[in-house]
């Protein structure tokens, strides 16, 4: 093979013939971010944690307000961004996940359905979703969205977090209905043979004795959506909504905007995402090679 | 039109079916009458597999004519689901249900498909895994049971349909030579009970004994046949020496 520089991985030791190649180690599969968090070391927060307490030092150690000030500042915030900023990233997520799981599962459904029109409409709606920039579907839903809707004569104004739960609830929501069609799939087709000749109706094929089966493969891929729509939750703030980001800013903006504020804050930021998302991603990983073997 | 017992239970009629441009059947006919047991022989690729997935419908056939007591298969007004209540089918890698026990396997058709009480099915599938000589193993998942154990409850879980017909799909041929013994025992005990059964082979001594009628297929169609003490003494037709003196 010929090698191109910072391209090729480098050659490993041993005889490449009896490493056959392996594809899943070269081609993304939709795990790459979880995969990459999942093999980070544990103690990697204290690297960030330990260049966040140098870094300030060097280019602004002119100045009167130092690092001493900025961490204080941080001290004292803490509570409210973990109370009021990342526990409502946690709440947009959660609720976007279990809208989007809802939806992607019949969108999911709908794309293996028997009536072709139906399933070509899953199969554009998934698409078109599933390969559109997040930010993008969120604005548009932001500004498509009325500003408040009629519920039994009364008007009610609809908050921009909820539009920006709905937003992020598009994308998990045709990513779920792949991993839903690509789970039944996955079943063989004996299986659907076996029931078939049974006498069973294709519902009753599908809802007992396909699906069953394919709960456990969808759990790897529906958490590592979720650890994936969590780390995504800061795209919020660039909509107004009042979550980490934006209280972090807004609580900058109250010291003075010291730049030496910058790297604790939003390092404190990161620590808490990692904290969040570090576990999910490992318990992924995991539970993807174990089912991976058995199955 | 009613089947009467007089007439065949099974009759296959000039039957073709093609896999896009390949034509696996080329007219092949056979009858098969009530209590009988019909051993189908013949060298891989020939479409053993191809005729019997017909009988109930998993393949559809480009013409001629299948009925199953007296019912057009491929009429297409026909009710696939009312055939399959009437004909099991054993499958060569027992396709059990993954996620349910043993006993949960056999009951799931006649309590979902033919909405019996569960209670009643409970008992008849007991007695079925009995019969079947599994008792003690109701209890477990597919994955925990061996190969020839999987098929005895695949037969159990067809035969709780209390099916017209069985299809067997070569269903020794993922087992070990220990474990054929005890699924051909099960099965000649159904033979033997009178069950009409449409057999796919390879173990010719198995269907010396039990056959009424050996079809031998190569290529498509239907080569030579015959009871069995004449089929294995008289066979005439090179094709049928050749394989015989391969197997046997
Ligand atoms: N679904 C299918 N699509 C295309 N070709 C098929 C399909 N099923 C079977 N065939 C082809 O039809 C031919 C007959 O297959 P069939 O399975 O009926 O053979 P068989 O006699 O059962 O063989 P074996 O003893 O190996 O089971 C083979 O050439 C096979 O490749
Ligand atoms: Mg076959």
């Amino acid at each position: 093979m010929r090698r191109i520089p910072g391209v090729t991985v480098p050659a490993r030791g041993g005889m490449a013939v009896l490493k056959p190649f392996d594809v899943h180690r070269h081609v993304p599969d939709g795990y790459v971010m979880t995969r990459w968090l999942a093999s980070l070391p544990w103690w990697s927060p204290f690297l960030v944690l330990s260049v966040m307490a140098i870094w300030p030092q060097i280019p602004l150690a002119q100045g009167r307000y130092g690092t001493g000030e900025a961490f204080g500042a941080l001290w004292r915030w803490m509570p409210f961004l973990i109370k009021s900023g990342f526990l409502f990233n946690v709440l947009i997520s959660v609720l976007a996940m279990a809208i989007g799981t809802v939806a992607g599962a019949m969108l999911g459904l709908a794309q293996i359905s028997l009536y072709r029109p139906v399933r070509v409409f899953a199969w554009f709606f998934t698409q078109l979703f599933r390969n559109s920039p997040w930010l993008v579907l969120l604005f548009i839903v932001l500004l498509a969205f009325p500003f408040e809707v009629t519920l039994f004569g009364a008007s009610v104004r609809i908050p921009d977090w909820v539009k920006g739960v709905f937003g992020l609830s598009l994308p998990i929501m045709a990513n779920i209905s792949e991993v839903v069609r690509g789970a039944v799939l996955s079943v063989p087709s004996a299986q659907w043979e076996a029931a078939e000749s049974l006498a069973f109706t294709r519902r009753q094929v599908l809802w007992q004795v396909i699906l069953p089966q394919c709960y456990k493969r969808m759990l790897p891929p529906w958490m590592n959506w979720y650890a994936i729509l969590a780390m995504a939750t800061p795209l919020c703030s660039l909509l107004g909504i009042e979550e980490l980001i934006t209280l972090s800013r807004q609580a900058m903006e109250a010291e003075d905007n010291h730049p030496e504020l910058l790297v604790p804050f939003f390092g404190f930021a990161l620590l808490l995402f990692f904290i969040y998302c570090y576990p999910i991603a490992r318990w992924t990983i995991h539970l993807e090679r174990k089912f991976a073997v058995k199955l | 039109m009613t089947w009467t017992a007089d007439q065949p239970i099974v009759s296959i009629q000039d039957v073709h079916k093609s896999f896009g441009d390949l034509e696996v059947l080329k007219g092949v006919s056979l009858q098969v009458m009530k209590g009988e047991v019909i051993c189908i022989i013949g060298p891989s690729g020939s479409g053993k597999s191809t005729l019997i997935r017909c009988v109930n419908g998993l393949n559809d056939i480009q013409s001629g004519s299948i009925t199953v007591l007296g019912q057009e298969v491929h009429d297409p007004k026909l009710d696939k689901l009312e055939l399959r209540k009437k004909v099991g089918m054993v499958f060569q890698q027992y396709n059990l249900f993954p996620h349910k026990t043993a006993l949960e396997n056999v009951m799931m058709a006649p309590v979902l498909v033919l909405k019996q009480n569960k209670r009643e099915v409970e008992g008849r599938a007991r007695a079925l895994m009995a019969k079947v000589r599994l008792h003690g193993k109701e209890g477990s998942y597919p994955g925990e049971l061996s190969g020839g154990q999987q098929q005895r409850v695949a037969i159990a879980r067809s035969l709780a349909m209390n099916p017209d017909v069985m299809l067997f799909d070569e269903v020794t041929a993922a087992l070990d030579p220990e474990t054929v013994k005890e699924v051909l025992v099960t099965i000649r005990e159904l033979a033997e009970e009178g069950m009409t059964c449409i057999l796919v082979t390879h173990e010719m001594g198995f269907a010396r004994e039990v056959a009424d009628h050996i079809y031998f297929t190569d290529r498509g169609v239907i080569v030579e046949h015959g009871p069995p003490a004449t089929f294995f003494e008289e066979a005439s037709d090179p094709r049928t020496r050749e394989f015989l003196s391969q197997i046997l």
